[in-house]
């Protein structure tokens, strides 16, 4: 990827078009039940995620809760990669081995892919500890929604943030429904932003349908932990059109409010922008979408044809290297890689 | 070889970890300023400072969870419990995402860590912080577990877990940490693998198999039987996983008499499982039904009198070895 001070809007646009269509496409293929297992999809929430990585350098940490696809994506993991692990498949970004809620893409520093609400969190402050350990100048950005707030590892991992000063973005994406419960009704505040103070770390609000408004924001905050390692804390505010999970019909909410934020949408948003300033046409933006659509139709073939994985590997990914048992190695020297994998079993 | 307390012992494996690997670094609660609850981590803040020797607020999740994350980008963190009754409170980070994430990521992300403290039930701390933890987190795949006896196993397996590339769980037994033993002179590099059995005593009419806290009580009471011509061999399984099968069933291969004394409760416990993998694979070598001791299957009452009646003691332990020796 290029640098973020010349990395195109075009070019952000068309990541938030390869978001909703592979999603769209997830939603059919989980209908026509070539997809297990539980599947959140992203769609309405694109320019969150298309905004962070647009703010940060390739090589910031990157985690995130469940509704992870399209984290993979932006970070640069492969349509055909992540296709491939819905399928289940040996090609996938987990290898098949994780599913939609587990996605790890190593290579783009995309570390996950967690579905224990608020469990993430305190790992993304051991990725910031470990920044500052190293006293690198990297950033790690934990995204979650607004139903970790109320979890007790959530607050937890915030009072460390703030009594280690660790460089950390808490990126609370508030699509103002926790599965089916309203803000409202889980949280005793007026607004979320304001747990963070708590903590005494620095937060703000940000429209999370305008993807400027979402990049400004954290290019700002970046900027200020690089210089000066602190934790910061982002609402924000966005909005899923479709249901919690593919089972989820979203009754709980009105068809006037999904409404609203429809004409309000991220994609609609940044491409009006765009054809206003006359960088952008129709005829462009139909062939974005067009060349989107290619690539998520050709990750479900690829999806398709690649192989399961296979069941004499059944082992081989629960424990890394058995080392302990056949003597030990000297892993001081370790590199930051995956390491190699055996046939070690344990019990 | 030179007499040191398990205690020391735990101590000279941290700083010489420590010592060696950069990557490595001590967290938990009074580990740093106060100099550890057990005084573990004595002089560790003075010798390496705060960078790696880290006190932490008491929220077990969040730096157990840090850990995890930390280990997630190549660093080697070692966490204490001040003891493993309150890993429970983390238990979601043990549990759910240190083992789970080298097989989610694919084989992406190994979690090298090692968790420790001490384990088991000390005396009359009640319910609460009484629990013997190494059933519950046996049953987690990716995890293993080891539970050294005496100050040389404590030192050797600690050095090990530490090196390990998965997460370790070192499940220290709290009424041992002053017992004193030999162990190798610190220039002597000390590494006892995991998942090695070791035999602690020899014998030939009945096998103990035990770990942790009773092991000082099997010796005890194989010195007590033998007074009365019955030679039991102490088998230590030091690892509970994995768990040295070999070991077991050499051992009862010789004698065919077996019982189980564990510091656990009964109902899913190491015993268990132990017994289910002997008469799978050699069925055939028992003369007599194996029995387990073990803690009453009730939370731990703080009477100490009522405290005693729920633990493994040497009376139980001597009249299981006369059952299964028809004696």
């Amino acid at each position: 990827m290029q640098p973020l001070e010349q990395r195109d809007e075009v070019e952000m646009l068309s990541l938030m078009l390869l978001i909703r269509r592979f999603e769209e496409r997830a939603s059919q293929q989980y209908q026509a039940q070539k997809i297990g297992g539980f599947c959140h999809l992203y769609i309405g929430q694109e320019a969150v995620v298309t905004g962070a990585v647009a703010a940060v350098r390739d090589d910031d940490y990157i985690i995130t809760a469940y509704r992870d696809h399209a984290h993979a994506l932006a970070r640069g993991t492969s349509a055909n990669a992540c296709m491939a692990e819905l399928f289940g498949k040996e090609t996938g970004c987990s290898r098949g081995l994780g599913g939609s809620m587990h996605f790890f893409d190593r290579q783009h520093h995309m570390y996950g892919g967690h579905a224990i609400v608020g469990a993430h969190v305190p790992l993304a402050v051991g990725m910031a500890f470990a920044i500052k350990y190293r006293g690198e100048d990297r950033v790690t950005l934990c995204f979650f929604g607004d139903g970790a707030i109320n979890q007790g590892s959530f607050h937890e991992a915030l009072n460390l943030a703030a009594l280690y000063k660790l460089p950390i973005v808490f990126i609370c994406e508030n699509n103002l429904f926790a599965m089916g419960t309203s803000v409202k009704r889980s949280t005793s505040l007026k607004q979320i932003v304001d747990r963070a103070e708590g903590y005494d770390i620095p937060g703000e609000i940000v429209d999370g349908m305008n993807f400027r408004e979402v990049r400004d924001k954290i290019a700002e905050i970046v900027d200020s932990i690089r210089k000066e390692s602190h934790p910061a804390f982002l609402e924000v505010r966005t909005y899923r059109y479709r249901g919690h999970s593919m089972s989820d019909p979203a009754s709980y909410r009105t068809k006037q409010e999904l409404e609203k934020y429809r004409l309000d949408d991220p994609i609609t948003r940044l491409r009006a922008q765009l054809t206003r300033e006359g960088r952008l046409t129709n005829e462009q933006f139909d062939l974005l979408d067009k060349r989107a659509k290619e690539t998520v139709l050709a990750a479900v073939k690829f999806a398709e044809k690649s192989p399961e994985p296979p069941l004499d590997k059944l082992y081989d990914y629960t424990y890394a290297n058995g080392a302990a048992e056949a003597g030990v190695p000297d892993t001081s020297k370790r590199e930051e890689s995956a390491p190699k994998e055996s046939g070690a079993t344990a019990g | 070889m030179r007499e040191i307390t398990y205690r020391q012992a735990l101590n000279e494996a941290l700083a010489e970890e420590l010592e060696r690997d950069p990557n490595v670094f001590l967290m938990g609660e009074e580990v740093a300023e106060y100099q550890g609850a057990y005084k573990v981590s004595h002089g560790l803040l003075q010798r390496f400072g705060p960078r790696r020797i880290v006190d932490t607020p008491i929220s077990e999740n969040g730096f157990a969870g840090l850990g995890v994350g930390a280990a997630m980008v190549g660093l080697r963190p070692i966490i204490e419990f001040m003891t493993f009754s309150f890993s429970l409170v983390a238990f979601d980070q043990v549990v759910n995402n240190a083992p789970n994430m080298f097989t989610m990521s694919g084989g992406q992300f190994n979690i090298p860590i090692t968790f420790r403290g001490p384990n088991g039930p000390a005396h009359q701390l009640g319910a609460t912080h009484s629990h013997a933890t190494e059933p519950l987190y046996a049953n987690a795949p990716g995890l293993k577990i080891c539970t050294p006896a005496t100050p040389r196993d404590a030192k050797g397996l600690l050095k090990t877990a530490v090196r390990d590339n998965n997460p370790v769980l070192v499940l220290e037994a709290e009424l041992l940490y002053s017992s004193k033993g030999m162990v190798e002179p610190p220039d002597e590099e000390l590494l006892i693998p995991l998942g090695k059995a070791e035999v602690k005593r020899e014998g030939n009419d009945v096998s103990v198999i035990c770990y942790a806290q009773t092991v000082p009580l099997a010796l005890k009471v194989a010195a007590q039987l033998e007074e009365e011509d019955i030679s039991a061999e102490i088998v230590d399984l030091r690892s509970i996983k994995p768990l040295d099968e070999k070991a077991i069933f050499d051992s009862v291969a010789k004698t065919h008499r077996v019982v189980i004394v564990e510091q656990d409760r009964p109902f899913c416990g190491v015993g268990a499982e132990v017994c289910y993998r002997i008469q799978k694979n050699i069925f055939d070598e028992l003369d007599a039904p194996i029995i387990r001791v073990s803690q009453e299957d009730v939370p731990m009452p703080y009477n100490e009198r009522l405290e005693k009646a729920v633990l493994p003691n040497a009376d139980k332990v001597i009249a299981a070895v006369k059952r299964v020796c028809y004696a």
